[in-house]
């Protein structure tokens, strides 16, 4: 048994100790914006925040999650897509297949907590999730831009416009 | 549901009917109450009951368009593009538009109205923007009639914008939706008397606008394939004998019966066996733990090096076959003064779809059921009636949307397959087989494995009068299709190196030229990978002339440009990019370029790259100008992002990406030995777009094959060294 708060709500589940936060998320508590990628913490589809942090929840055995520890999902991010990151991204139109953009838009979340005006050199850092459609310049663009810095995204944006 | 074929319907009789006619059976026929589960988890709404105008359109009483489609969507933007040409030709409010994807099924009991659902071969849109123009073209005749009927006018004097029709004379007006029901009855315009707009007039079509199907991918409320929840459902994790052609031996179910939410360890098909639990995870760590007996056959102990020297046999072999033969370019080469040579390699590569294969089948009684993430709805259909011996019609396939594709869910649909033999053994119970990132790894259809042999002759002023290019490697028509193999002959090997034009054609002429192939088959499956054999014909060409062009004291350009007088296309492209990218201007110190142009899905590319390597070796891509030539273009925005993910997925091949055989089996089982580029490593990429107006060519695929070149080329002019063998983190670069 392990008591988890996942956005905002106590939630008690039936698991082994051993079990992936991952699949105690999709499979216990239901929510399955959270995505299954690799299940060795190299591709970022699964990151959720814990207790503010951005983190790998395959490689994370929920007995290591304490009661008391806030654990916030894609669906506990904003009630109805307003997050900042969330708006930027629907601006810059981001998402291709959209399977990594969950796991993006939470290290997104999480970096401008940390850094509210990251420089592309913070990007490259903190935004390390695999995406296999390549909208990485749209990310970088969708970052700036949630972060408020509209010349460095124009900047960015003014690349991929096509120029016919 | 009435049917409203003519006028819109694709031309059938050309194309091949992709469902076996022994499943297919007589009557198509099938009923359209489709047993859906719970609206949570539901893997498509019903068909809108709206008033359906014609199969393409239907409007609500509140004007909101719903656009059927029956491409797939996995992230190429399709959905979109397809549903601003319907309503182009519609006249509707954009604002007002939604969209709704029809299932395998319905298409099927309504004789393929909606054409043909694969989605390959970047003919999503080039391969069904007439009919769905047709559609929506037709819909709005049929709006106008009901409306001019209503008032009793002449359909001719009444105007439409915006789903509004106006009538002039009298001052009335009415929407769209007032008018819908009415129409939707009336007898569909003959097809000759609907006249297409032309594009250079498009206000919807040809315009950047936003994807209609982003929202659900920023809130974790789209539901893919492996997300799928069914009441009772239990989910499947499977293991397929490492070895490829391996047998599936014996399985000790009785030391995983006692683990936790373990229902049954089962045989899947001669090589796979499941552990079927409550939830994945369970079946997951009992299939880890179950006993396995193999038979890894006779394919046990190959080896990449085996591989790389029976391919090696086939770049001076006798049995290659030539496509092109002009000239006597073996002749002509050894009576040249200046002779250029290389051996050029490139590697398996597997799709690394980062949702991995997953399919949920349920078969109850004398009906079938799957969810699938295909790329492929009507295959996968086909797929379940034969694999679960129902008859076509009592079966359905809800295609869930793709979370990546890149030609792995397209061609051989093994992961329906082994659902439904999962499924079969749970009568009643849906069951959700997902396969292990490593498992999807260890069992793909990979890009072939090939080498390649160029040989040229150069005249006294540098001019190319020979080249002798000789493929040797796997074939895919062999693995898959061997029935497309005329004579031994399989072209589609020497994709983009074709003599005609179209679809792949070589864009340069040369006095002298032999193209050949030489197959040499593996045990390794192979199938279609983005951009397919143009990626490998692109990097041997393209990096062949740069050879050529050092060899004759040209610059590449020049070089290229003095071959493509009879290839006014390829040499549009080619100018486009070097005039957006500054060819020939200054650069930073240490800056290098590299430029390559290919063909392929009948668009035209050329790219860019500027590069610099310290002494250390280390390589940085700064900037990729890349240019494209589809002819029509229904929106660049998206255009723009399928050039970024060809030069992402491009960059990742190219620097890191190769499936290695050891043992039999795959090496490199999961991201951390199959590295894919991350942000930080993807450069700046400006996309140029150079339509000619006068083709339909794709966009998906066509860009990848030029960006490795590009970028080996700017490598080249920056060391001096030619690179000939990928991925590059096995060379040293300087």
């Amino acid at each position: 048994m392990a008591r988890l708060n996942i956005n905002g709500k106590t939630i008690d589940v039936q698991v082994e100790p051993d079990t992936p936060l991952l699949w105690v998320i999709r499979e216990q508590v239901g929510l399955t914006g959270t995505k299954y990628g690799c299940g060795v913490a190299q591709c970022g589809a699964c990151s959720v925040h814990l207790n503010g942090e951005v983190v790998r929840s395959c490689g994370i055995p929920v007995s290591v999650v304490k009661p008391g520890d806030r654990i916030v999902t894609i669906e506990g991010l904003s009630p109805n897509n307003s997050h900042p990151v969330q708006k930027a991204w629907a601006e810059v139109d981001v998402p291709q297949c959209g399977y990594c953009q969950s796991g993006q838009i939470m290290a997104a979340a999480a970096l401008l907590r940390k850094k509210p005006r990251p420089t592309d050199a913070d990007i490259d850092e903190a935004m390390t999730n695999i995406c296999r459609c390549g909208t990485y310049q749209r990310i970088r663009a969708a970052v700036h831009l949630a972060a408020g810095n509209k010349s460095a995204a124009a900047a960015i944006e003014e690349q991929f416009q096509i120029k016919a | 549901m009435r049917t409203t074929t003519s006028g819109v319907a694709p031309n059938l009789s050309r194309r091949k009917f992709i469902l076996s006619s022994a499943a297919a059976g007589g009557g198509l026929a099938i009923g359209f109450s489709l047993p859906f589960g719970p609206a949570s988890s539901r893997a498509q709404a019903p068909l809108a009951a709206d008033p359906e105008v014609n199969a393409w359109v239907v409007i609500k009483p509140d004007d909101t368009v719903v656009v059927r489609i029956a491409r797939t969507e996995m992230g190429q933007g399709t959905v979109t593009g397809l549903a601003q040409l319907v309503a182009e030709e519609l006249e509707c409010d954009w604002k007002k538009v939604t969209y709704e994807m029809i299932t395998p099924g319905q298409n099927l009991s309504r004789k393929r109205v909606w054409g043909d659902m694969a989605t390959g071969g970047s003919r999503g849109i080039r391969g069904s923007q007439d009919y769905v123009r047709r559609g929506g073209a037709a819909a709005r005749m049929m709006l106008l009639q009901a409306a001019a009927d209503e008032w009793k006018v002449p359909v001719g004097e009444l105007t439409v914008s915006d789903s509004v029709i106006r009538h002039a004379g009298s001052n009335r007006s009415t929407t769209y939706g007032k008018v819908a029901a009415a129409a939707a009855k009336l007898t569909p315009p003959d097809a000759k008397t609907i006249k297409l707009k032309d594009p250079k007039s498009w206000k919807i079509a040809g315009k950047p606008v936003k994807r209609l199907d982003t929202a659900p991918k920023l809130n974790g409320s789209k539901v893919y394939a492996i997300d799928l929840k069914l009441p009772g459902m239990l989910n499947a994790a499977v293991k397929q004998c490492e070895v490829f052609g391996g047998k599936l031996v014996s399985f000790d179910e009785s030391k995983i019966a006692k683990m936790p939410g373990v229902r049954r360890a089962v045989k899947v098909n001669d090589q796979t066996v499941a552990v079927v639990a409550d939830t994945w995870w369970h079946a997951k760590k009992a299939l880890d733990a179950l006993p396995v007996v193999w038979d890894e056959g006779p394919n046990g102990n190959v080896t990449s090096a085996m591989i790389a020297d029976h391919l090696k046999t086939g770049l001076t072999s006798s049995d290659a076959f030539a496509d092109i033969n002009v000239g006597d370019a073996l002749k002509a080469i050894a009576a040249a003064p200046k002779k250029v040579e290389a051996v050029y390699s490139t590697p398996f590569l597997s799709h690394a779809t980062l949702e991995p294969m997953n399919c949920t089948a349920k078969i109850t009684g004398d009906r079938a059921e799957a969810w699938v993430p295909t790329q492929n709805g009507e295959q996968a259909l086909a797929a379940l009636s034969e694999t679960s011996g129902i008859p076509l019609a009592q079966c359905e396939v809800y295609k869930m949307d793709p979370g990546g594709g890149f030609g792995r869910r397209v061609t051989i649909p093994d992961y329906v397959r082994m659902s439904v033999n999962i499924a079969k053994q749970f009568p009643g119970v849906p069951v959700k087989m997902v396969w292990s990132r490593e498992e999807d790894q260890m069992h793909g259809f990979y890009r072939p494995i090939s080498q390649c042999r160029m040989q040229a002759g150069i005249d006294e002023n540098g001019n190319l009068q020979a080249l002798h290019l000789r493929v040797s490697g796997q074939s895919i028509n062999a693995f898959s299709n061997p029935g497309a193999i005329k004579d031994g002959k399989d072209r589609r090997q020497l994709q983009g190196l074709w003599p005609e034009p179209g679809d792949a054609q070589i864009g340069y002429t040369v006095p002298n030229l032999q193209t050949e192939y030489a197959m040499r088959n593996t045990h390794v499956p192979v199938g279609p990978w983005r951009g397919v054999n143009t990626n490998q014909n692109g990097v041997y060409l393209e990096c062949f002339m740069d050879e050529c062009a050092k060899a004759a004291g040209k610059d590449p350009l020049e070089f290229r440009r003095a071959l493509m007088k009879n290839h006014p296309k390829h040499l549009g492209v080619l100018n486009a990019v070097a005039e957006a990218a500054g060819w020939g201007k200054p650069l930073p110190k240490g800056v290098y370029r590299g430029i390559a142009q290919h063909m392929g899905y009948a668009s035209y590319s050329a790219a860019v790259a500027e590069v610099s390597v310290n002494p250390k070796g280390e390589l940085k891509i700064h900037r990729m100008v890349v240019a494209t030539d589809c002819g029509h273009y229904v929106n660049p925005d998206q255009i723009a992002a399928q050039v970024d993910g060809a030069v992402a997925m491009g960059l990742s091949a190219m620097l890191y990406n190769e499936i290695t055989i050891n043992k039999g089996r795959v090496v490199e089982t999961n991201f951390d030995s199959y590295r894919i580029l991350q942000l930080k490593e993807m450069p700046k990429v400006q996309s140029v777009l150079a339509p000619t107006y006068d083709f339909w060519g794709g966009v998906g695929e066509p860009t990848i094959c030029v960006i490795s070149p590009a970028v080996m080329n700017a490598i080249f002019a920056a060391t001096g060294k030619p690179v000939r063998s990928l991925p590059l983190k096995n060379m040293k670069v300087v």
